[in-house]
């Protein structure tokens, strides 16, 4: 589903933030991605995500060569890609029914079926009401619960959560951590950027370990066995 | 319940939106002045083209020693004999005072000053009399008769009514480009203001053609919205200027009322700006969305 090999990332004309970065993913995983601040987490999602590419090596998303692939073909890849953003990115001007309607709008679907299955996804993460509020009359959970409803609207294939327990004490991590987990059982792929030790330690699912731009996987593997 | 949804990219909210409607509207505007200078004055350059004179002026200068009055009612006599004068009309003296008065100042013209008598002749069509012939045909029996036609004077006119056609054609086109380059800068100040929001459109699977389409709707209701305030404005300077030429009561004075399809082409313009500015906010924006990732 997802493979790397040897890959390297910079921003612009600086430092490479990523060195020979190796692994590959299989469908229907569920990962963590963890190593401390400023190690690289957030780069190696916007590299899944293809916000960015990669200086050099080999990135293949859904078996298709990311490097080789023209602009109207990342279109359909980053259609197959949920991502939960570490400051959410919600359109404030949009209400959070339009917000989460976004992805399906812009992939062209039925207006009707639209609105049906926003309302019915927005109750399912608890918003029922809170449909047509606008992002900033939200509380940092209800937001968060918003960019998720967004991320899994179209039933993504690959679901990337880049620190998503951040600002969220412990009860609600957990309960989080549930969602994610109720996903993967129905199919999706999963990965979670996170530096929460004790979420890891609380729900187990295998890890990658990043430090300084460097994968460690055997050895972070073993650790969360 | 269907709410009507907020547009994605809020560029409703930036700079452009408030004073873009003004700068078409001024476009529109003066696209529209110019336009109709353009046709107003191609029907007038035709017409003197084709040097078709339907009034000549007949002079009599005064003589020494012969009546006025005498000599006039001769070339009354005579007019009435020569084919293909329809009518005349002699000017009161009071009438070419005036017409003096206008070279040399009002209470200048010397009270002693020998005038000529004029009298304006109606040709009618199909004779083919001109100046020559009826200043031959008059002249053979009466003396210090000369006939003016505008001829010359028409030709020259229609020289310098083609040159100021083609300026007013070179000044809408460059209407047209300013109005592009207005869009093209626009445009690229609104993708740039709303990076984040168009950034994220794509991480989420939007194809640039989604995005253009924020940028071209936005354009055209713009663009719409100024072209009816120009239009607007511009009608109401039209039937001003009309108000006006038709005091003049100059034979020569253009005829404001140009044809009908003239006026439809002239409706057209806010139409045709609201299109310009949509198709270059499309190019526009495919372009420099093309250059993000
Ligand atoms: N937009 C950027 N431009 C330049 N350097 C960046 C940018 N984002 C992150 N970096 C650098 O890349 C490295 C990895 O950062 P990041 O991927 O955000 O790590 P993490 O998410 O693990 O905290 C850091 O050294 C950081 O300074
Ligand atoms: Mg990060």
């Amino acid at each position: 589903m997802v493979r790397f090999e040897n890959v390297g990332m910079r921003y612009g004309m600086g430092p490479e933030v990523l060195h020979d970065v190796t692994f590959a993913i299989e469908p229907g995983e569920f990962r963590y991605l963890v190593g401390p601040s400023g190690a690289g987490k957030t780069s190696l999602l916007r590299l899944m995500y293809l916000a960015h590419r990669p200086s050099r090596g080999l990135i293949s998303m859904f078996g298709t060569d990311v490097m080789m692939a023209r602009r109207h073909e990342l279109v359909g890849l980053r259609r197959g890609i949920g991502v939960v953003f570490q400051d959410y990115r919600l359109l404030a001007h949009l209400s959070a029914l339009d917000n989460v309607a976004l992805p399906l709008r812009v992939a062209g679907a039925k207006e009707e079926e639209v609105q049906d299955h926003v309302s019915e996804l927005l109750a399912w993460v608890g918003l029922a009401d809170h449909i047509h509020a606008l992002p900033d009359s939200l509380s940092g959970g209800q937001k968060q619960r918003v960019a998720i409803a967004r991320a899994v609207i179209t039933r993504p294939r690959l679901l990337l959560a880049d620190e998503p327990t951040g600002n969220l004490d412990e009860m609600l991590g957990q309960r989080l951590l549930r969602l994610f987990e109720e996903l993967n059982r129905i199919g999706t792929t999963v990965v979670i950027a996170t530096h929460n030790q004790n979420l890891v330690a609380r729900n187990p699912h295998p890890i990658m370990a990043l430090d300084s731009g460097e994968l460690q996987l055997g050895a972070a593997m073993e650790e969360a066995g | 319940m269907a709410r009507r949804s907020a547009a994605v990219v809020p560029l409703g909210r930036d700079a452009p939106s408030r004073f873009l409607p003004w700068i078409f509207a001024l476009m529109v505007y003066l696209a529209v002045l110019a336009l109709t200078g353009v046709l107003i004055l191609h029907a007038a350059v035709e017409r003197w083209q084709r040097g078709e004179v339907d009034t000549l002026t007949v002079q009599i200068m005064p003589l020494e020693n012969e009546s006025e009055e005498a000599r006039m009612a001769k070339l009354r006599s005579l007019l009435g004999d020569v084919e293909g004068v329809s009518g005349f009309r002699t000017v009161a003296q009071s009438e070419t005072i005036y017409l003096i008065e206008r070279w040399l100042g009002a209470g200048n013209v010397p009270s002693d000053l020998p005038l000529p008598r004029l009298v304006d002749v109606d040709i009618a069509p199909g004779y083919g009399l001109d100046a020559e012939t009826l200043a031959l045909r008059l002249q053979a029996s009466l003396a210090g008769v000369t006939v003016d036609d505008a001829k010359l004077w028409l030709d020259r006119l229609a020289d310098f009514g083609r040159s100021l056609e083609l300026l007013a054609v070179a000044v809408v086109i460059l209407i047209g480009l300013a109005t592009v380059a207005t869009v093209v800068f626009t445009t690229r100040m609104g993708i740039s203001i709303h990076r984040n929001v168009i950034e994220l459109l794509h991480l989420i699977g939007a194809r640039d053609g989604y995005v253009a389409v924020q940028f071209q709707r936005q354009a055209m209701i713009l663009g719409l919205r100024g072209g009816v305030l120009g239009i607007i404005f511009a009608v109401a300077t039209l039937y001003g200027l009309r108000h006006v030429a038709g005091r003049l009561e100059t034979p020569l004075a253009p005829d404001i009322p140009v044809a009908h399809w003239a006026w439809g082409l002239l409706a057209a313009v806010p139409v045709v700006t609201a299109v310009i500015a949509m198709v270059t906010a499309r190019l526009t924006a495919l372009r420099e969305l093309a250059k993000m990732p």
